[in-house]
């Protein structure tokens, strides 16, 4: 059995992770808030652009924006996003592990795929394992703004145009609850999923429709990718926050066992002693 | 007078909304004015300002880009950058105007030419719709 300074010592070093496990927490609650603050800031542009871009790609008949058109696929992108920085529960690996499968299912060759990595787990998940790269962004701030992450999505894009790829998915977390985040595979190009749920208005267009859809199609996928970001973001924060609550509740049950056998075995000293003691003045007799 | 509501929206949050009596704008194919009471209409703006004429007085958002949609109610302005004149961080514009210069001057092959020019246009913008205010 321990001594009693060793299960001393263990209950204080539990205590002190309980207290930063709990300020982590708080945190994290904070960080959420405002995560879904921005998320819900962004629900007006992400309308207003799915309106136009419904309206404009499917009011003509002759859309045929190369954004708009799939074609044979020769090679696939998968943008990821993870966060910076772990102790967020299985939020990274389950994102990562999803894509990993995937990636083996799909493809035989290293030729066929390339990875764009959102956040410093999944970079170095793929780099170990030999998985290409092609464009990374780390150190990403807590609540993103828009120019945060447009060079990277303005490229993304870019390389689906140029035919760097021939389709682009996303995977990332997507923020359901404050305890549940689900994986989410999205197909970002070609856009092909563009139903317009509200009665379309015709427009005239200035000055023609194909020089707006040039336009309009870059704006409106990069704005998917930040919105994905805002969602992932939302989800880093709500499984951290779960991830760190758990961790508290269990240094409090180890706390709690750990008093348990300070106590008995305070306890088993006390009696030790008395028997002692009591043996000492029979002896003595 | 009759006014027409605009909004201005970026995926940072909405920058502004009011009622107006007209919205000029600096669209891909040359100056576009909207009044109430125009045509549905979709363009693609330049980077630019876009002037907002209420009773008497004119209002200015700097724009980077996007696009303009005009629908029987109502204009939208959708872009990735918007800022209203007093928004605008003055020090934050010059310095990346001077950033986009020392680019352009530079004349090094691997810098992306056409990046460097919007981010000029874009700085530029910002300072001219910043001092014209009051």
């Amino acid at each position: 059995m321990a001594s009693l300074r060793d299960i001393k010592t263990r209950i204080n070093a539990t205590k002190k992770t309980s207290q930063i496990t709990k300020a982590m927490e708080m945190v994290s609650a904070s960080k959420l808030n405002r995560a879904e603050n921005n998320a819900k800031s962004f629900v007006p542009y992400m309308e207003k652009i799915q309106d136009v871009v419904a309206s404009v790609a499917l009011g003509s008949s002759n859309a045929n924006h190369p954004m708009l058109v799939k074609r044979p696929v020769k090679k696939t992108g998968y943008l990821v996003i993870t966060s910076d920085r772990g102790l967020a529960g299985a939020y990274n690996s389950n994102v990562l592990r999803t894509v990993y499968q995937t990636i083996q299912k799909r493809h035989k060759s290293t030729d066929e795929y390339a990875v764009i990595a959102i956040g410093r787990i999944g970079l170095s998940f793929f780099t170990k394992r030999n998985i290409p790269v092609v464009l990374n962004i780390t150190g990403l701030p807590d609540q993103p703004s828009f120019a945060d992450i447009k060079r990277i999505a303005n490229q993304t894009v870019n390389m689906f145009a140029d035919g760097t790829f021939d389709e682009l998915y996303m995977y990332y977390n997507h923020y359901v609850s404050a305890i549940q985040q689900d994986v989410t595979e999205k197909k970002l190009l070609p856009l092909t999923d563009l139903a317009a749920n509200k009665k379309l208005t015709s427009y005239e267009f200035e000055p023609s429709q194909e020089e707006i859809l040039e336009v309009l199609l870059p704006q409106y996928a990069e704005s998917l990718i930040y919105g994905a970001l805002l969602d992932a973001k939302a989800s880093e924060h709500a499984a951290r926050m779960t991830a760190m609550k758990n961790a508290t509740d269990n240094a409090k049950e180890l706390i709690r066992t750990l008093t348990l056998s300070y106590n008995r075995a305070r306890q088993a000293a006390i009696t030790q002693e008395i028997t002692e003691i009591v043996a000492g003045a029979n002896a003595l007799q | 007078m009759k006014t027409i509501k605009v909004s201005v929206v970026t995926p940072d949050g909405p920058v502004y909304e009011a009622d107006v009596e007209m919205v000029s704008a600096k669209a891909q194919s040359g100056e576009l004015g909207i009044l109430p009471g125009h045509i549905p209409m979709v363009a693609p703006l330049q980077i630019g300002a876009v002037r907002l004429k209420k009773g008497g007085n004119t209002e200015l958002v700097a724009v980077s880009g996007g696009f303009l949609e005009v629908r029987p109610d109502q204009v939208t302005i959708l872009a990735q950058a918007a800022e209203k004149a007093e928004d605008i961080d003055v020090e934050r514009a010059k310095a990346a105007k001077e950033r986009a210069e020392r680019r352009l001057q530079s004349k090094q092959e691997d810098i992306d030419l056409r990046r460097a020019e919007l981010a000029l246009q874009r700085a530029i913008n910002r300072l001219n719709v910043a001092g014209k205010r009051g």
